[in-house]
Order: C-alpha cells, then structure tokens, then sequence
C-alpha cells in the first residue's frame, strides 16, 4: 500500500462505526435517512477498499479499540476470510440498498434505513471480530436488526414469521454462548489466537464444539434446523429477504468456519471426523430436502427460500473432507468460500427479481405468472441468470464453486458427496425452469399489472451478472480464497 | 461439590427447564419467558464455571454476563412488541394454525 495515496486510517474501526452513526443518525432524524442509509452504504464500499488494500499488505490486520487490547479490551482483526465475506456484505448490500431506495414507499422507507444500518454494522463487526463473547453480541445485534426487518411489512405472516425467528435466533445465540462459557472456563481467554494455544482436546473442548456447533447450525438454517427459514424469508419484504438469505445466514456460518479451521480441527485432528461427518451428512440431507421442497412450491419466494435451505447444504459439504493428516482440505474451503459468494450474488438477485414480480403482478404464485417475460424482460433475465448459477450450470460462479467442491470429494474419494451433489444440481436445475418455463405461458386469468420502477430491475440484474461474472474472474480471486485457508490451519499444528 | 460446581449445575437444570418451556408451551408469552430462564441458566454457568479453577476471582465473565443482559431485555422487548402486534392482527398469541406453510398465499 501507497502511504501517499491512502492514509493509515483504522479500516476496521471505521467499518463498523460508519453504518453504526448513520443508523442513530437516521434514526433521529428521518427526514434524512433515506440519503444516509444510500450514502453511508456507499461509503462502506470505499471503506472496504481501504482495508482490502491494508490487508494484501500485511495479511493480518489488527486494531485494538479504543487502545484496549485482548485479552482485557476488544480487539478486532481483518484477514482475507473476514474480507470474502466482508465484500459479498458490501457488494449485495449496496444492490439491496438501490433496490429498497424504489421498493419502499416514502413513509416505510424512514423505518428501514436505520435497520437495514444496524444490520451493516453488526455484519461488519462480526466479521472483524476477534474474540467469541464480541462475536456473541454481534450475532445478537444482528439477528435483532433481522427479525425487525423482517416483521417490518406488518402482515400476519410476516409477524409469525418474524416471531419464530426471533425465538430460533435466540435459541442458537444462547447455546452458543453456552459453550464459550465452557471454553472460558477450560482456558480463560476468549481471545482467538490466545485460544489456539491454550485449548486442549478434552471433554471440555468436545461439548464446547457440539454446543457452538448446535447453535451456530441453528442459526444457520442447516437441515434440520431450517423450520425458521423459509416462513421469515418469504413473508419479509423483498430487499429483506435477499438481505436475510444472501448475508444473514452466511454469518453464522462465518463463525462456524472459523471456529472450525482455527481452534477445532487442529485441535483433535481426526478425532474431530466424527463432528465433520455429522454436518456432512446434515449438509447433504438438507441438499435434498430443501430441492425436494422447492420443487413443490407453488409460490417464486417461497421456492427461492426452500433453495436457501438446500444451497446452505452445500457450504457444510466441506466439513468431513480432510487431508491425510487429518486437518480441513484447503481446496474444499476455497470451493465453499466461492460458493459463499455465487450464492450471496445470486440468491439477492432472485429474490429482488421475485419481488419485482410481486409488485408487478399483486402475487408471485407460479402458475398465475402471466408472459412477464414479453413484459419484464430484464427481470425474467435477472431471474435466469441468477437461476443458472444457483443450479451450478457453467459459466457462473455457482458452477465454479460446485466445480471445485467436486473436484476436492472425488480426490477423497467421497462419491457419496459427489452423487449428492450432482443430484441436487439437477434437482436445482428443475426448479429453477420450473419457474422459467412459466415466465413465458399466458396465466388461465389476466391481472391488472403495475409499472415495476426500473432501477428494481437493473439492481437484480447487476447483481444476477456479477454472479455470471464471477465465474470468468477465477485466476483473479483465486489467490485471495488461498490466503483465506490455505496457511491458516497449517501453521496452527503444534 | 464446589460451590462453583453447584451454581453451574443449577445453571444447566435452569437452561434445560427453559428449552422444556420453549419447547412444550403454545402461549408466546411463556415462551418468551422460557428464553429467558434459558438465558438465566446460561449466565449461571457462565458466572458459576468462571475462569480456570486455579486463577482466582476474575471479573471477565461478569462483565459477560452484563453484557448479556442488557442483550436479553432488548431482545424480550423486541419479543413482547412482536407479540402484541400478533396478536392485534391474528386474534391469537401463539404460533399455531398459521397460514400453512406449503400452501398457497393467503
């Protein structure tokens, strides 16, 4: 990094204080929060530039708030895994963010700028957090900023859904914390780093990770804790409900990940197969199970929750690949970092295209879909687009990441893994066209239809072509998903 | 048994009562009141278990559960607006009998 061109500014502090002010400031003053929440959004986008370019530097950032550092004070930490995800938050938030500017009448939109704020910081601050209670509170900050947007329309189905979220979320953030509680007291330090050398294998360490694990799963809507999702992401509003599936789920996972990679797995090394078996095997039932259950939706946004479920099935195919030592296979994370982003990418672009042919048609049942093809073409596209890559069909990035993750289980020899894998794409695949095919039918009743305001359109399609961009950018992203996990675990071993 | 051991077992028997509640209760209130038991546990143990045995008083799990606290009385107000709200526009403070889950759009 340039010292003359970019300042030594705190990027990390700066990301999560920057959506923080401007959600108490639009929360006091809403006249203005409309040009805050597009501003400040923005804004996190530039932030993030600052702390990508920082952190190829150095790696490893650190910043110690307020000059306080572990293990007394709150220390937080930017490295490429933080900044993978980190860059999906900025890139589909400021698409979300376009999209909600129209989505939103004048009056509802005062209400969602300062949660849809809170919700920024609190992803931006898990995702540079260092120690497990300050993930704790992060988690909780944003699973309340989620439930609230998602009651945010008022209906009754969104108030249930909204509801039962609430009680999960609050359920998975408790047993989580449950566990940290156990590792506190096995090594009196919450800080990472400190962790990794302090924690033993043990039974102290074993109940933690099933605890953490139970939790975060939860929380993270794999199979069968999905119960909550697809009630809360279909009746939430629609720049919500791509905000919920593309970002919200992805941070419990988040943690998952590093608590896996960093402390867990060196840790017990093949004594730890048996807890990577079970989320494998959970990953691939909820794969079949959530393609299954979109197959029989008879609404788009239901259809495109139930895919959640399944495509969140994936991310856990990794856990039970590992290497002849025994430690997590860099390949298969790589794979499921990428997939991490092609689903953020593609599941916002679905779910803004489902609520464009929501307000476009007054409904978004399947078979009622009137040629919306001939009449929202850029829509249908985004719809498409996004679809292909969801199903993992090449050139996007969902194929290279099912791609990658293919290649990591047939090295092992895992073809339970793969037939499961191939099985969902097809399953993917029919219901995606499922969809499709009847964008281009004329429905049984005509509907009154109302203008769909442009800029909806061109957002879910910009992001429904980032994620086809994706796909073509491999030699350039690449290197990044390698510094995120290829050292890490290795240099852990004692 | 220490005392330390003592409270965190009592922490347990509170967290498991609670997800009994959760679980078993229909009434969102109760349900609401049985996160917070859970939560209650939780902190139990977190307070009771503390640092390592042979550190001595450590006030880091305090300031946890402190924190924690503060989390669950946003997060029960939140709840109980939910469920005020809920129940004005379903006639109903439970779960049950929602729109069906598979079916078509209500």
């Amino acid at each position: 990094m340039s010292p003359v061109l970019l300042p030594d500014l705190p990027w990390e502090a700066l990301l999560i204080l920057l959506p923080l002010t401007g959600a108490a400031a639009g929360a006091l003053w809403p006249p203005a929060a409309r040009a805050i929440g597009l501003l400040t959004t923005a804004g996190g986008l530039l932030l993030l530039a600052g702390l990508g370019t920082a952190v190829a530097d150095a790696q490893t950032l650190r910043h110690a708030v307020g000059g306080w550092g572990a293990p007394l004070g709150i220390e937080l930490r930017a490295d490429a895994l933080s900044l993978v995800f980190l860059t999906a938050t900025a890139l589909v938030g400021l698409g979300v963010a376009v999209y909600a500017d129209s989505y939103f009448e004048r009056s509802q939109a005062r209400g969602f700028w300062p949660l849809w704020l809170f919700l920024l910081g609190a992803l931006n601050a898990l995702f540079l957090s260092a120690d497990l209670f300050n993930l704790y509170v992060t988690l909780e900050l944003m699973g309340l900023a989620a439930v609230a947007l998602t009651a945010f329309s008022g209906g009754r189905a969104a108030l249930s859904g909204a509801m039962r979220y609430l009680l999960a979320t609050l359920l998975g953030s408790l047993v989580y914390l449950l566990g940290v509680a156990l590792l506190y007291h096995a090594t009196g330090t919450l800080d990472f780093s400190l962790l990794t050398q302090r924690l033993e294998a043990g039974p102290a360490a074993r109940t933690a990770l099933g605890l953490m694990g139970a939790g975060l799963a939860l929380k993270t809507a794999l199979f069968p804790f999905h119960f909550w999702l697809p009630p809360a992401h279909s009746s939430a509003p629609a720049p919500v409900s791509a905000l919920l599936s593309a970002l919200v789920v992805k941070a419990s996972f988040y943690i998952l990940v590093r608590l896996w990679l960093e402390l867990f797995a060196p840790l017990s090394g093949l004594e730890g197969a048996g807890t990577g078996e079970v989320l494998g095997w959970l990953g691939m039932a909820a794969i079949l199970w959530g393609s299954w259950q979109a197959l029989r939706q008879p609404r788009v946004k239901l259809l495109v929750a139930y895919s959640t479920v399944a495509q969140i099935g994936y991310l856990f195919l990794a856990f039970p690949l590992l290497t002849a030592a025994g430690l997590p296979d860099p390949a298969a994370w790589r794979a499921v970092l990428w997939l991490v982003l092609a689903h953020a990418l593609a599941k916002a672009a679905m779910f803004l295209a489902a609520g464009n042919l929501l307000r476009f048609g007054g409904h978004d049942r399947i078979p009622d879909l009137d040629c919306v093809a001939q009449r929202l073409p850029l829509t249908v596209a985004a719809f498409a687009l996004a679809g292909i890559s969801i199903a993992g069909l090449p050139p996007t990035g969902g194929f290279i990441g099912k791609w990658l993750l293919l290649e990591a289980a047939l090295l092992q020899g895992r073809w339970d893994l793969v037939a499961v894998m191939l099985l969902g794409g097809l399953l993917a695949a029919g219901y995606v066209f499922k969809v499709v095919g009847h964008f281009f039918t004329p429905a049984a009743a005509g509907h009154a239809a109302r203008p769909v305001p442009a800029a909806m359109e061109w957002t879910a399609l910009t992001l429904a072509i980032l994620a086809l961009l994706l796909g073509l950018a491999p030699a350039w992203l690449l290197p990044w998903l390698d510094l995120a996990v290829g050292p890490g675990p290795a240099e852990a071993v004692p | 048994m220490s005392a330390a051991g003592f409270y965190a077992l009592a922490g347990v028997a509170l967290v498991v009562l609670g997800l009994y509640g959760l679980a078993v209760q229909a009434h969102l209130l109760r349900k609401l009141l049985a996160v917070n038991i859970l939560g209650s546990g939780v902190f139990l143990v977190l307070v009771g278990l503390g640092g390592p045995a042979d550190a001595g008083p450590d006030p880091v799990p305090h300031a946890m559960v402190i924190t924690g606290i503060v989390v669950a009385v946003s997060a029960t107000a939140l709840g109980l607006v939910l469920m005020l709200k809920l129940t004005t526009t379903s006639g109903r403070p439970t779960l049950e009998d929602d729109a069906p889950r598979e079916g078509p759009e209500a």
